[in-house]
């Protein structure tokens, strides 16, 4: 705030924004102060002298901290641990500490695990005080701090003059601690009966194991901290004796391991674990234990991060494979929690400046998405339910997640054209495109599941959107109902990989055989839906390739697939963000062009993951499946005589019976040329045999060549002329013969 | 899809008139085109001719819904207006007049009687969102 608070001061408050906006400091601390009544509390008289002791006595441990033991004649009964806070009581402390002392054996093991956590030169500062406040009123609010402080008392009598000197007691090894402790314990074992003194070297031994074990923290942060900062000032200490203690991260063994099966899960020591591996493995060369490889390394983390985040290990391998290290934690705990929820304002009913000054007036807190999109809103919070709005049910907005904003974007339909939405439920995207094409042109909603239809219909009728026809048909069957498209969307199902945290189930239960089902049906979607559109199309001639998947196996893969097996090429979507494709992924590589294509993750883009390609389709002929049948070494002759035989088996047999008539009947005039024919023909016809063939006609010459073109000739008509066409087509037996004869004579001459 | 009978047109139109009288030319007759109903499972389909040449491409078991649906005749053949009718009526609408007790005069009736006033229900967008189709 800036501005010093002072209650008694009236500000007057003038005209202007600023004076009605705010409303001065003291308004702002009234909210808070109410709850902090306990600052300058009333005092009784005794509560006075004991404060004002306990300031004498702050003042003087600081002076007399440095002092190991007393050498005025009090030493006898003045035991140093405990006596440089109590100096001006003696006669209590005295009283008291015995008596608690008596009562050490049977309280040690209750405040042991306290002990450790507490910071003793912290509550030595405030044990006087404390424990007067204890014997009569509890004025101080932590009470169960209080009376855990109380027990430890005696616990802590023995602790070192060393631990007071620092307030945050540098418990540098539980040895030199019970050793000291020990030191001065035989100092002033005289007061102490030989029982009470084992029982506190018990006690320091115990402390001293457990500092050094890790072990959960189920009491007071502070005492973490200072656990924490101990460790911390350790490490400044003694930085070489760091590198070859435990205190680097190392692999747990075999037994540890199995330890960690059998004992209930210790989240946050894992969470630990995991940020320690990832530290190794980022510096491995200078963090690595000798003797371990990287896998071990990795393995251990696959393991700790799969118990920590729920997932199965099929994920998490696929994840460690997309994700760098350092970017893979922040993924998992980007899944862990929801997106912002987002609307769409429906410019068919409405304006976005419109829509959320009325939903502010319900108190709906909001704010325009980003620049890259001028209709949606996201909500931070809200009072009403956003789904249930008076302006929700007249169909002013939709509620839809951002990154179902994009395929649509990408898609920009213009107005009066054909577009097909292929997987269309529950209707978000369909209802933006109606709204982009102003409710002119057709568009057709197509979704396998009849369920899921009906919210298409509702939300359809809803927004006020009147040009759509909504089908039921398997995407797959498509084409053959009805084609011609402008446009297509196809926003295919897919596992699921980037909504983890709209639905966590994906988690453990997808699979290899999952992912691959998905793709397969993608593959067959994504054929089907370039052949409903038209190539020739005035304005269009697009099509929209979209999941919510983050898997190289359902995104470039399925797009790569469709870029070999029809005529269609990538073009940019117009999304300005985002991460670029993948153009190679491990072993895989994939046509240079799918850098075009974009990747949406939730840790960086805060949407969920989703993957974004527009394809434009530039022929609407489908490569046939001949390109199996590589011609590649055929001159270009033969391929132009290919075109023709190839067509010939769409002609009539009749035809095709006439040139191998042709062929037969004038073997010698038109040989070359026939021999050419034939020899395309054969080449297209017999695949196998084609390679003897060459090998044949290559190295013999020409007339033998004949004689088996001749042969050929007759196998390849036979097997064009599939039916009837046979027995003609074949020469008799004899005429052969003769044939052969006459060849072979023309030979030897 | 088929084109509605006479008397389904009739009934349908004596509805419509009572909230729009006589601007149901309006309806048909539009300056985008020509609009037209079609009866497809009972219920009354508003759409333009384009899509009409399209919708005919998908068969009838496959067709879920066409434009914009207007109401459904119930088994008994009478017309029921659906909520989803609203934005094309509400333009030609003819000024309502209401009467209709008020609330604090049923608060004052006798027990048995029953108190409905029902004009439109924007809720049943998504309450009957499984029986809009």
């Amino acid at each position: 705030m800036g501005r010093k608070l002072d209650p008694t001061n009236n500000v007057k408050r003038g005209p202007g924004k600023k004076a009605r906006k705010q409303q001065g400091a003291e308004t702002e601390l009234a909210k808070f102060l109410t709850e902090e009544e306990t600052g300058p509390k009333r005092l009784s008289s005794r509560g006075r002298k004991r404060a004002a002791k306990r300031i004498q006595k702050s003042a003087e441990v600081t002076e007399k901290q440095p002092k190991k033991g007393f050498t005025d004649e009090n030493s006898k009964w003045l035991k140093p641990a405990k006596r440089k806070r109590k100096v001006d009581e003696p006669e209590n402390e005295d009283d008291s500490d015995e008596r608690w002392e008596e009562e050490d054996d049977e309280e040690e093991e209750e405040q042991e695990l306290l002990q450790k956590k507490k910071d003793q030169g912290k509550k030595k500062s405030g044990k006087v005080a404390e424990k007067q406040v204890e014997e009569e009123e509890e004025e101080e609010e932590d009470d169960e701090e209080e009376e855990e402080e109380e027990e430890e008392e005696e616990e802590e009598e023995d602790d070192d003059d060393d631990e007071m000197v620092d307030d945050y007691g540098t418990a540098d090894d539980g040895d030199e601690e019970a050793a000291e402790e020990g030191e001065e314990e035989d100092s002033d074992g005289e007061d102490l009966l030989p029982i009470e003194r084992a029982a506190k070297k018990d006690k320091k031994l115990k402390e001293a194991l457990d500092l050094e074990s890790d072990e959960d923290d189920e009491d007071d942060e502070d005492d973490e901290e200072e656990q924490k900062s101990d460790a911390e000032m350790d490490e400044d200490d003694t930085i070489q004796t760091n590198t070859d203690e435990g205190e680097r991260f190392r692999l747990p063994g075999a037994e540890e391991s199995e330890m960690e099966g059998v004992t209930p899960l210790d989240l946050k020591s894992i969470h630990q674990r995991i940020k320690d591996n990832i530290d190794v493995l980022c510096n491995f060369s200078s963090k690595r234990e000798p003797g371990k490889d990287r896998s071990e390394y990795i393995g251990l983390l696959k393991k700790d991060l799969c118990t920590y985040y729920s997932y199965n290990s099929f994920l998490m391998e696929k994840f460690m494979d997309l994700f760098p290290l350092s970017e893979l934690v922040d993924f998992l705990e980007a899944n862990e929690i929801h997106r912002p929820v987002t609307i769409r304002t429906n410019t068919l009913k409405t304006r976005r400046r419109d829509l959320a000054q009325a939903l502010i007036n319900r108190g709906v807190n909001l704010d325009p998405l980003g620049k890259w999109s001028k209709v949606g809103l996201v909500i931070y919070d809200s009072s009403v339910p956003i789904g249930a709005t008076p302006e929700y049910l007249a169909g002013q907005y939709m509620l839809q997640g951002a990154s179902s904003f994009l395929p649509v974007m990408a898609l920009s339909p213009q107005e009066g054209e054909l577009v097909l939405d292929m997987s269309s439920a529950p209707g978000g995207k369909t209802t933006y495109i109606a709204q982009l094409m102003r409710n002119t042109g057709v568009i057709v909603a197509n979704d396998a599941n009849a369920d899921r239809l009906k919210s298409v219909v509702g939300n359809i009728h809803r927004l006020g959107v009147t040009n759509t026809v909504v089908s039921n048909y398997d995407g797959r069957q498509f084409p053959k109902v009805m084609g011609g498209f402008d446009r297509v969307l196809l926003d295919a199902p897919c596992s699921g990989t980037g909504v983890i945290a709209k639905d966590p189930a994906v988690k453990t239960s997808k699979d290899e055989a999952d992912i691959r089902r998905s793709a397969h049906l993608q593959k067959e979607l994504i054929l089907a839906a370039i052949d409903s559109v038209n190539a020739e199309s005035s304005t269009g001639g697009y099509l929209v390739y979209c999941t919510c998947s983050i898997t190289v196996e359902e995104n470039e893969c399925v797009v790569d697939y469709a870029l070999k097996k029809r005529n269609v090429k990538l073009v940019p979507t117009g999304l300005d963000f985002g991460t670029e494709g993948f153009t190679r992924f491990r072993e895989r590589k994939f046509h240079p062009s799918l850098k075009l294509s974009r990747r949406f993750y939730p840790h960086s883009h805060n949407m969920d993951g989703f993957f974004v390609a527009k394809l434009k389709k530039f022929s609407n002929v489908i490569p046939t499946a001949a390109a199996g049948k590589d011609d590649a070494t055929e001159a270009p002759e033969e391929t132009a005589a290919l075109n023709p035989p190839e067509e010939k088996p769409t002609q009539s047999n009749k035809t095709k019976k006439t040139e191998a008539k042709e062929a037969k009947n004038s073997p010698q005039k038109t040989n070359g040329t026939a021999n050419i024919k034939t020899k395309g023909k054969k080449d297209s016809g017999t695949g196998p045999k084609k390679a003897k063939l060459d090998g044949e006609t290559v190295k013999e010459s020409e007339k033998p060549a004949e004689k088996k073109t001749l042969q050929k000739t007759t196998r390849l008509e036979k097997k064009k002329g599939k039916t009837a066409t046979k027995a003609k087509n074949r020469m008799g037996k004899n005429k052969f013969k003769k044939l052969k004869h006459m060849l072979t004579k023309h030979d030897r001459e | 899809m088929r084109p509605l009978t006479e008397e389904e047109t009739k009934t349908m139109f004596e509805k419509l008139s009572k909230y729009i009288g006589e601007n149901i030319k309006l309806l048909v007759d539009r300056p985008d085109g020509t609009y037209c109903f079609r009866l497809h499972n009972d219920r009354v389909y508003y759409m333009s001719e384009k899509i009409l040449k399209l919708a005919t491409n998908i068969s009838r078991d496959k067709l879920i819904s066409v434009g914009t649906c207007f109401g459904k005749f119930t088994k008994t053949k009478k017309f029921r207006l659906h909520i989803t009718a609203l934005d094309f009526l509400a333009p030609y609408a003819k000024g309502f007049g209401v009467a209709a007790k008020t609330t604090q005069e049923c608060r004052r009736v006798d027990p048995m009687s029953i108190v409905v006033f029902h004009q439109a229900d924007v809720g049943e967008f998504i309450r009957s969102e499984d029986t809009l189709t």
